[in-house]
C-alpha cells in the first residue's frame, strides 16, 4: 500500500474543491445561456419595440424604405403552417406510434423505429431544399388544382383554397414542417405508449376489447399527459423551424386568405433579410421578430416538458 | 350490420390507418434519399474535394466550403462538449435533487428544442456587434452554445445507468468524489459519453440557420477564425436558391454528403449504444 503523504488529505480536498466547482460553473453557464439569450434579444429589439410600441404585433405592414415594420403577418405565417403541420402530423404521428407499440412484428420494431428517428436527424436544410425542388412540383401540378376545384368552391373553407396553385407558399411550408416533426412526434408517443403497464392492456383484452378498444380506452387516457406533451413538443419545433420554411414559403409580408398564397413567417424573415437588413430599425424589428419567437417557443416547449415530466413522475411513482 | 361486425370493423380501419401512417413516414424518408443520391452523385465529381467554391457560372467544387463546416464544427464541439459534460456531472453527482439542478435540468430541455436561429441572434447581439464583423469564431459559438444541451443530457443520463455499487467502493477506499468522477464513472460511461458527442456532431454539422449570421460565407479558402468562413450549410442555401445550373449541382452534391455524413454518425451512436446495452445485458 501506498504511503500517504501529511499533505494528502488537504491536496485531494483542494483538486476536490476545483473540481466542484469546474463543474457547478458549467451547469450555472446553461442558466446563464438562457437569461444571455432574453437579455440580448430584448436590448436588441428595444428600439423597434419602443418606436413601434404594441401596434408592432397588430400592424401587417412590412417597407424597409419607409423604415414602418408590423409583425402581424410573420406572426400570422408561424402560426398557420404550424397549425397545418400538427394537423397532419399528429394523426399521422398517433398511427406511427400506435403501429410500433401494438402491431408491429417483433423483428420489424427496431429498424422503423430507427429510420423514424434518422428522419429526425436529418438537417432542416435538406428538407427545404427537398421541398422546394420536388414536393412544391408535385403540390403544385397535382394536389393545388384538385384542391381549388374541389374545396375551392365549398362555403366557409372555400376561400382557403383560391388563387392560382404556385406551388410554393403557406400550403407547402405546412407540409414540409409536418414531414419534419413527424419522427418526433411519434417517437415521443411511442415511447409514452410503451410506459402503459402490460397489465392494463391484457385485462382489455381480457374482457374481449378489441386492438382499437384497448388503444383507445385504455393506451390514450393512461398516457393522455406524455401524448399532449410530445404534440406540443413538436409544435415547439414547428413553429421554430427556419430553413425548411425559408426554401418554401415564398418570402412575402402579406396576410393573404389563400392557403395556397406565398407568405413569410418568423424565422424565414429573420433568416432571409437579416444580412441585408440595412437601418438600425429594420435590423431591430427582425431582432424584435426573434423575441417574439423566443417568447412562444418558450411557452409552448416549458408546456410541454412541464407535462412530461409530470408523466415521467408518475410512472416513478407507480414502480 | 350488427355491433360485433361494427366493432370489428373500425378496429380493422384504424389499424389499417395506422399501418398507412408508418408507410408514409418511411415513405418520406426513402423519397428523401432518393432525390438526394439522384440528383447528389449527378453533381459528385473530385473537384467537389479539390476546388474552391466557384463564382456565378463558372465551374468549381466545396473544398472550402468543407473545410470551413469542419473547423467550425469541430471547434463548437471543443468548446461545447466540456462545459455539456462537466455540467451534466454536476446534476448527476453533486447536485442531483437540489432545487437549482431541477430548474437547469428544466432549462436545458428548453434549450434542447429552442429554435437554432434563436441563438444566431444570441450571438450576433453578444459577439458579432461586439467585433463589428461576422466571424468564424462567432459561427463556432454558436455551435458550441447547440452542442451543450446534447452532451448535458447524455452525460447526466449516462453517469445516472453506472451501478451505485462502484460508486461505493471507490468511495470506501477512500477516494473523493473528484477521484471516483474521474477514475471510476467517466471510464464506465464512456461509450455513453461518446455517443452524446457523436450525437451533438450530428446535431451542430448541419445547422444552417445560426451560421447566417455569425459566420456568414466566404468565397475563398480561410484559415483566419477572425474572418468570415466559408461553411457547407450556408453554401447549400446560397447555391440552391440561385438560378445557375452549376451552383444548384454543388448544392445538391453539398446536400448528399451532409446527410450522408449525419447519417453515418447518428447510426454509429445507436451502434455504440446498443453495444453498451448488450454488455450490460451480459
Amino acid at each position: 500500500m501506498a504511503i500517504i503523504e501529511p499533505g494528502h488529505a488537504a491536496k485531494q480536498l483542494i483538486y476536490e474543491r476545483i473540481f466542484r466547482s469546474a463543474t457547478f460553473t458549467a451547469a450555472i453557464l446553461v442558466l446563464l445561456i438562457l437569461g444571455g439569450v432574453a437579455a440580448s434579444l430584448l436590448r436588441g429589439a428595444w428600439p423597434a419595440l419602443s418606436h413601434f410600441g404594441f401596434s408592432f404585433v397588430t400592424r401587417e405592414i412590412w417597407n424597409p424604405v419607409t423604415d414602418q415594420f408590423g409583425a402581424l403577418a410573420p406572426i400570422y405565417g408561424t402560426v398557420v403552417t404550424s397549425l397545418i403541420a400538427m394537423l397532419l402530423a399528429v394523426p399521422a404521428g398517433f398511427g406511427i406510434a400506435l403501429f410500433l407499440t401494438e402491431l408491429c412484428p417483433p423483428l420489424l420494431k427496431r429498424p422503423i423505429g430507427v429510420a423514424v428517428e434518422l428522419l429526425a436527424a436529418v438537417p432542416s436544410i435538406i428538407f427545404g431544399i427537398w421541398g422546394l425542388f420536388v414536393l412544391a412540383p408535385v403540390l403544385q401540378r397535382h394536389v393545388q388544382p384538385w384542391l381549388i376545384g374541389s374545396l375551392g368552391n365549398a362555403p366557409a373553407i372555400g376561400r382557403l383554397f383560391k388563387g392560382p396553385p404556385y406551388g410554393i407558399g403557406i400550403l407547402t411550408a405546412g407540409v414540409v414542417l409536418a414531414i419534419m416533426v413527424l419522427p418526433f412526434i411519434a417517437a415521443t408517443m411511442r415511447d409514452v405508449f410503451d410506459t402503459v403497464p402490460p397489465m392494463l392492456k391484457e385485462s382489455g383484452y381480457g374482457l374481449g376489447a378489441t386492438t382499437w378498444e384497448v388503444i383507445w380506452n385504455v393506451v390514450v387516457p393512461h398516457s393522455r399527459a406524455g401524448i399532449v406533451g410530445g404534440v406540443m413538443l413538436g409544435l415547439g419545433r414547428a413553429l421554430g423551424e427556419t430553413m425548411a420554411v425559408t426554401f418554401v414559403i415564398g418570402n412575402a409580408h402579406r396576410i393573404s386568405s389563400s392557403l395556397l398564397a406565398p407568405g413569410t413567417t418568423i424565422s424565414s424573415a429573420i433568416a432571409n433579410e437579416f444580412t441585408e437588413a440595412v437601418g438600425d430599425l429594420y435590423t431591430s424589428s427582425l431582432i424584435a421578430l426573434g423575441l417574439l419567437l423566443f417568447l412562444i417557443t418558450f411557452t409552448v416547449i416549458a408546456l410541454a416538458q412541464a407535462m412530461l415530466r409530470r408523466l415521467e413522475r408518475r410512472v416513478g411513482a407507480a414502480v | 350490420m350488427n355491433r360485433r361486425m361494427l366493432r370489428k370493423f373500425k378496429n380493422g380501419a384504424f389499424l389499417t390507418l395506422s399501418l398507412l401512417a408508418t408507410l408514409t413516414g418511411l415513405a418520406c424518408l426513402a423519397a428523401l434519399l432518393w432525390t438526394l443520391i439522384s440528383h447528389g452523385l449527378g453533381g459528385m465529381s473530385s473537384r467537389i474535394f479539390t476546388q474552391m467554391t466557384p463564382p456565378p457560372g463558372g465551374q468549381g467544387g466545396l473544398l472550402n466550403a468543407l473545410y470551413g463546416s469542419a473547423v467550425m464544427t469541430l471547434l463548437g464541439i471543443l468548446i461545447g462538449s466540456p462545459i455539456g459534460v462537466l455540467a451534466g456531472t454536476y446534476l448527476a453527482e453533486y447536485g442531483r435533487s437540489s432545487r437549482l439542478s431541477t430548474a437547469i435540468r428544466f432549462i436545458n430541455d428548453v434549450l434542447l428544442s429552442a429554435p437554432s436561429i434563436i441563438v444566431g441572434l444570441f450571438v450576433y447581439e453578444v459577439v458579432v456587434v461586439r467585433m463589428g464583423h461576422f466571424s468564424a469564431i462567432a459561427g463556432a459559438l454558436a455551435l458550441a452554445v447547440l452542442a451543450i444541451p446534447v452532451t448535458l443530457r447524455t452525460t447526466e443520463d449516462m453517469l445516472n445507468l453506472v451501478p451505485v455499487g462502484m460508486k461505493d467502493s471507490s468511495a470506501a477506499l477512500g477516494a473523493y468524489p473528484w477521484r471516483t468522477t474521474l477514475s471510476v464513472l467517466y471510464p464506465a460511461a464512456r461509450s455513453g459519453i461518446v455517443t452524446g458527442l457523436l450525437l451533438a456532431i450530428a446535431r451542430i454539422s448541419g445547422e444552417t440557420a445560426p451560421l447566417l449570421f455569425t459566420a456568414l460565407n466566404n468565397q475563398f479558402w480561410s484559415n483566419n477564425l477572425n474572418a468570415p468562413m466559408a461553411n457547407l450549410p450556408v453554401v447549400i442555401f446560397q447555391f440552391a436558391l440561385s438560378p445557375y445550373k452549376d451552383w444548384q449541382d454543388l448544392a445538391w452534391a453539398g446536400a448528399l454528403i451532409i446527410t450522408v455524413t449525419i447519417l453515418l454518425l447518428s447510426i454509429s451512436a445507436r451502434v455504440l449504444l446498443a453495444l453498451l446495452q448488450m454488455q450490460r445485458g451480459s
